[in-house]
C-alpha cells in the first residue's frame, strides 16, 4: 500500500482530533498501542482483555494488515495499569470496535511515519511499500525495515490527525480465518492462566465465606490451626494464608467449623419469583414512549402475556483466583477481571489507598461471561496479604463459593401487551420490565462494589446495582424495545430498589429475557393472525440486513416445508442486539417426548465487518449453545438464608450429550463497521427453542427454564 | 500431618514424593511436579478440568487421594506430545480450533486420547458418551467432537476408516 497520509502531531486536542476514535482519543500516544521489538517481532499493547472470546487474534490480525507484517510477528502484551492503554472494561461486545479502531489507526500513522523516515533516509519521494516490515522501493528492498527504522522514542508521540486505512477490499490477514494466537498454550497444558502463576516466597490464601448472605461473625472459636498459618480477621471477613494451597484449604475448613455466626434470614420466597419482583419497591423510567393514538384506534384483538427468567450463575469453569502483594503502601495485583483499571480505582477507594500506588495486571482466567468474582477475589488477596508484606499471596475460591458469592444474572419479568388490526398486524405494543440492576462493576455508581468490603468491620451492605440509563440498550433495558414496525409502542423499566441477591452483568444483560419475550410474544400473536412466524416478522420488518437475517437462517434451516413429527417442533427467534449491533436469526429443533431437548440450532449473523471469521463463528455458536444452556437447564436456587446451587450437580449445565448440533451462517455485510458477535445469539436462541418446545409439546412456557416440570405445569395450568 | 512416600510415574518418569497419604494427585502434579495442565475446576470429579491418565484410563485428579496413585503410571496432557511432536488429539484441537477460554481444554484432550487408545475409530456418540463428564461453559462442544473425530480419522489410516463405514 502505498503512503497517502503523514500524521500531523498538531497541537489541537486529541478529543477532538481523534473523535472517531474514543480509544485513542483517551490514549493517544502511539508508542502506548505498539513497539517494534528486537528479532523483527511487533509487540501491540490493548486495554482490552483476552478471556477465550479470541480478541487477541482479532487485535492481532488488525495490527499485521495494517502495518503489512505476517501475523506471526505480532504478540500481544498482557493488558497492566502499569503501561497499557485504559479503555475501560472489556464488555459489551465492542472490542473488536473501539480497541480494533484505534489500534488500526496507530498503526497506520506509525507505518507512515516509518515510512517517512525510510523516505529521509533513501533521499526519495518515489512511492514505498511494505512487505512483512520490509521497506520496499518499486518493488525492490531498500534494505530498511520497520525494525532498523524504528529508533527508541520514534512513537512517543501523540496519534495525529486521522490517516486513511486500508480499505477491506485490500486485506489478506484481516477478513480472513485466523487460528488462534493462545491456543498452541492451551492445547499443551503450558503455564497460561493466572492459576498457573507460581510468583517466588508465594504464600496461598482461602477465604471462610459467611454462611449465608446476610451473617454476622460472632466469634472463631479454636480451630487449632498449625503455627505457620496466619488467620486475618476483620469484622465478618475471615480468611487463612498457609505456605501451600492444601494447607490453606485444611486450615479454612478447620476455621469453618470453629466460627460462629448470626446467620439473618434475607432472602425472598425461590417459588414465588414473580411475586418478588412485583411486590419490590422500584424505580420507574420510561424506555420508549411512541404513541399513534389513530393507530391504537384500530386494535381489534388484544393480547398480554408474562415471561420470567430465574438468577443465574456464570459458572465459570475455573473457581475466581487472584493473587496480591503489599508492599509498605504500594500494592501489586494479578487478576482475571475484565476491568483492570476499574479494579485499580476500586481497591484503592475501597482500602483508602492512593490509586497510583495500586497495580494491576491482568491474567487469564477460564472463561468470563461477565462480571464474575474476579474483581471480589482480587481484594481478598489484597486483604490477607497486607497481613503478610512483602509476599505474595495468590486466592483460590471454592467451586461452592464460585457458584454462591460470584454476583449473578438478576431474575426479571416481562410483561408484554400487543393489539393486533383486522389484517393481522401489530399496532401496539407495550412491554413492562421488572429487574435488578445489571450494572453492578466495581465502581459503578460511584461505589467501589467489591464483596468483601460488606463485611468488614464497620462495612455496609452493597447498594442494589444500578442498571444505567433506559435507552434500550442498556442494562435490563437491553432489546426491550421490539424492533419490528410497530406505530404505537410503550416500554417502561421498573429497577427494583432493593437486592437481596447481588446482581450485576451476565452475557448480553436483560437481552436474553426481552428478546425471549418478545419473540415468543411475536409467534402467539402470528397464531392469532393466523401468519407463518417467519412470515409474520418478515411482514413487520424494514431493514432489510434485518429481513436478510431471518430470511437466511428459514432457508438453510429449511424452515417452510418441513415435514411435522410427533414430538419434535422448530422456532424461530430474530434481534438485533441493542437495538443498535449486530443482527441475528436463529431457527432450533426441540424434542419434549420425555424431556425437554434441543437438538439442532442453525443461526444467521450480520456483524458487519468480520475480523477473523472463524473467530465470529466460535463465539456465535458457543453463544447458542450457552443460551441453549440457560434456557433448558440453569437455575440458581436458594433458601430464605443462602444460594443452594453450589455445585455442577445442583446447578446443571449442558453436557455434551445434550449439547444440540449448532450452524452458523454469516450474512457478509461488506463496508459495515464490526458490532461484535459474542453476545448476538443469547436471545434469539432461547426464543427459537420457546417456539420449538410451544410447537413440540403443544403448550406455551413462559416461565425459564424450559424444563420438563415447566413443560407439566404450563399444561396444568393450561 | 503425616507424611508418606510416593511413588508414582509421570509422563514416564519415575518420582518418589513425600506427601499426606490423603493429598489430591491434582495437588501432588500441580504443586509437587510443577505441571500446570491438569487443572483444579470442581475437586469433587465433576467438571472433567484436572482429568489425567492413571494407567491407560481417564481420571479426574481432583478427588483421587495419593495414596492410591501409588506405583501407578500417570500421563498428564504435558505427556502426550511424542518426540516433541503433538499427540493427533492436539493437533486437531488446533485444526478444528476446538477451544475458546482452553481452562477444560486439557482435559478434554486427555479424554479424547484416552478414549482413541481403547476405541480408535469411535462414533460420533461415542465420543459424545466419552466427553460426558468434561464440562464446557463456553459452548464449543461441537468444535471439540470434530477435533477427536479428526484426530481418529487421522491416527486410524485406511483400516479404521473402513471399519467406521461398516458400521
Amino acid at each position: 500500500m502505498t503512503v497517502t497520509g503523514q500524521p500531523d502531531p498538531g497541537g489541537t486536542d486529541p478529543a477532538d482530533r481523534l473523535a472517531a476514535y474514543p480509544s485513542l482519543a483517551a490514549n493517544p500516544v502511539l508508542s502506548s498501542w505498539l513497539a517494534f521489538s528486537p528479532g523483527g517481532t511487533v509487540t501491540i499493547h490493548s486495554g482490552k482483555v483476552e478471556y477465550g472470546q479470541g480478541v487477541w487474534t482479532a487485535l492481532a490480525q488488525i495490527a499485521a494488515e495494517e502495518l503489512d507484517v505476517a501475523l506471526d510477528r505480532v504478540s500481544v502484551a498482557p493488558v497492566s495499569t502499569g503501561g497499557s492503554p485504559d479503555e475501560g472494561v472489556t464488555s459489551g461486545s465492542l472490542s473488536i470496535q473501539h480497541s480494533g479502531s484505534a489500534l488500526r489507526q496507530a498503526c497506520a500513522q506509525a507505518r507512515a511515519l516509518l515510512l517517512a523516515e525510510a523516505a529521509d533516509k533513501l533521499g526519495t519521494t518515489g512511492a514505498l511499500t511494505v512487505a512483512d516490515g520490509q521497506i520496499l522501493a518499486a518493488g525492490q528492498p531498500t534494505g530498511l525495515s520497520y525494525w532498523s527504522l524504528a529508533s527508541p522514542g520514534l512513537l512517543d508521540r501523540e496519534a495525529g490527525d486521522p490517516v486513511p486505512v486500508k480499505p477491506p477490499g485490500q486485506w489478506s490477514v484481516a477478513g480472513r480465518s485466523a487460528h488462534r494466537i493462545d491456543l498452541p498454550d492451551k492445547v499443551t497444558g503450558r503455564p497460561r492462566f493466572l492459576h498457573d502463576i507460581v510468583l517466588p516466597g508465594m504464600l496461598y490464601g482461602r477465604v471462610v465465606r459467611p454462611p449465608a448472605v446476610v451473617a454476622e461473625l460472632l466469634g472463631t472459636g479454636d480451630p487449632g490451626l498449625p503455627p505457620d498459618t496466619v488467620t486475618v480477621r476483620d469484622g465478618s471477613f475471615l480468611g487463612v494464608v498457609a505456605p501451600a494451597d492444601a494447607q490453606a484449604l485444611r486450615a479454612a475448613r478447620a476455621l469453618a467449623k470453629a466460627a460462629r455466626w448470626r446467620v439473618t434470614e434475607s432472602l425472598p420466597d425461590a417459588r414465588d419469583l414473580k411475586g418478588f419482583l412485583l411486590s419490590a419497591p422500584t424505580e420507574d423510567s420510561p424506555v420508549e414512549s411512541r404513541h399513534d393514538a389513530a393507530a391504537a384506534a384500530t386494535v381489534t384483538t388484544s393480547r398480554t402475556a408474562e415471561y420470567t427468567r430465574p438468577f443465574l450463575a456464570h459458572a465459570s469453569m475455573a473457581p475466581s483466583c487472584a493473587i496480591a502483594r503489599w508492599d509498605g503502601d504500594a500494592v501489586t495485583v494479578w487478576s482475571h477481571t475484565q476491568g483492570p483499571f476499574a479494579l485499580r480505582d476500586a481497591l484503592a477507594a475501597g482500602l483508602r489507598l492512593d490509586p497510583a500506588r495500586v497495580t494491576v495486571h491482568h491474567a487469564e482466567g477460564a472463561g468470563a461471561y461477565g462480571h464474575n468474582g474476579a474483581d471480589d477475589a482480587a481484594l481478598d488477596a489484597v486483604l490477607l496479604a497486607r497481613a503478610v508484606p512483602g509476599r505474595p499471596v495468590r486466592v483460590l475460591w471454592s467451586r461452592e463459593d464460585e457458584m454462591s458469592w460470584a454476583p449473578l444474572g438478576p431474575a426479571m419479568l416481562a410483561r408484554l401487551s400487543a393489539g393486533l388490526d383486522e389484517r393481522g398486524r401489530i399496532v401496539t405494543w407495550r412491554q413492562d420490565v421488572w429487574s435488578n440492576g445489571f450494572i453492578g462493576r466495581p465502581g459503578r455508581g460511584g461505589e467501589p462494589r467489591l464483596l468483601a468490603l460488606a463485611h468488614l468491620a464497620g462495612g455496609r451492605p452493597m447498594t442494589p446495582a444500578p442498571d444505567g440509563p433506559p435507552t434500550g440498550a442498556m442494562g435490563s433495558t437491553r432489546n426491550a424495545v421490539p424492533g419490528y414496525d410497530i406505530p404505537d409502542v410503550q416500554v417502561v423499566r421498573h429497577r427494583l430498589l432493593t437486592m437481596p441477591i447481588r446482581t450485576s452483568s451476565l452475557r448480553s444483560l436483560g437481552a436474553f429475557l426481552n428478546v425471549f419475550a418478545i419473540e415468543s410474544f411475536m409467534d402467539e400473536l402470528a397464531e392469532c393472525a393466523g401468519a407463518d412466524p417467519v412470515e409474520f416478522r418478515l411482514a413487520h420488518l424494514t431493514d432489510p440486513r434485518a429481513m436478510r437475517v431471518v430470511e437466511q437462517v428459514a432457508e438453510f434451516s429449511g424452515w417452510a416445508g418441513r415435514p411435522r413429527a410427533e414430538g419434535t417442533g422448530y422456532g424461530i427467534g430474530y434481534a438485533r442486539y441493542k437495538g443498535l449491533a449486530g443482527y441475528c436469526a436463529a431457527v432450533a429443533e426441540v424434542e419434549a417426548e420425555d424431556d425437554v431437548h434441543v437438538r439442532r440450532i442453525w443461526l444467521a449473523v450480520d456483524v458487519g465487518t468480520v475480523i477473523n471469521p472463524d473467530g465470529v463463528v466460535n463465539q456465535v455458536e458457543g453463544g447458542a449453545v450457552q443460551s441453549a444452556s440457560w434456557a433448558t437447564r440453569e437455575r440458581v436456587t436458594f433458601d430464605r438464608a443462602r444460594i443452594t446451587s453450589l455445585s455442577w450437580d445442583s446447578y446443571p449445565v449442558l453436557r455434551f450429550t445434550e449439547v444440540p448440533g449448532v450452524a452458523v451462517r454469516i450474512v457478509p455485510a461488506p463496508g459495515r463497521p464490526e458490532t461484535g458477535a459474542g453476545e448476538v445469539a443469547q436471545g434469539p436462541v432461547a426464543a427459537a427453542i420457546g417456539n420449538a418446545l410451544a410447537q413440540a409439546a403443544g403448550v406455551r412456557v413462559r416461565d425459564l427454564p424450559l424444563t420438563r416440570e415447566q413443560v407439566i405445569r404450563a399444561i396444568e395450568e393450561g | 500431618m503425616e507424611q508418606h512416600e510416593l511413588h508414582v510415574t509421570v509422563n514416564g518418569e519415575e518420582h518418589t514424593l513425600a506427601c499426606d497419604p490423603d493429598t489430591p494427585l491434582l495437588d501432588m502434579l500441580r504443586a509437587g511436579l510443577g505441571l500446570s495442565g491438569p487443572r483444579f475446576g470442581c475437586g469433587v470429579g465433576l467438571c472433567g478440568a484436572c482429568l489425567v491418565v492413571i494407567d491407560g484410563k481417564a481420571r479426574s485428579s481432583c478427588d483421587y487421594p495419593a495414596w492410591a496413585a501409588e506405583g501407578t503410571e500417570v500421563t498428564t496432557v504435558e505427556g502426550l506430545r511424542r518426540a516433541g511432536a503433538l499427540h493427533a488429539v492436539q493437533q486437531a484441537f488446533l485444526d478444528e480450533q476446538a477451544a475458546q477460554c482452553g481452562y477444560c481444554t486439557s482435559g478434554m484432550i486427555v479424554a479424547a486420547a484416552a478414549l482413541l487408545d481403547a476405541n480408535p475409530a469411535p462414533t460420533e456418540r461415542e465420543v459424545h458418551e466419552a466427553l460426558d463428564g468434561n464440562l464446557c461453559r463456553c459452548g464449543t462442544h461441537r468444535r471439540v467432537v470434530a477435533a477427536v473425530l479428526r484426530a481418529a480419522h487421522q491416527d486410524g489410516g485406511a483400516h479404521e476408516s473402513s471399519g467406521r463405514a461398516a458400521r
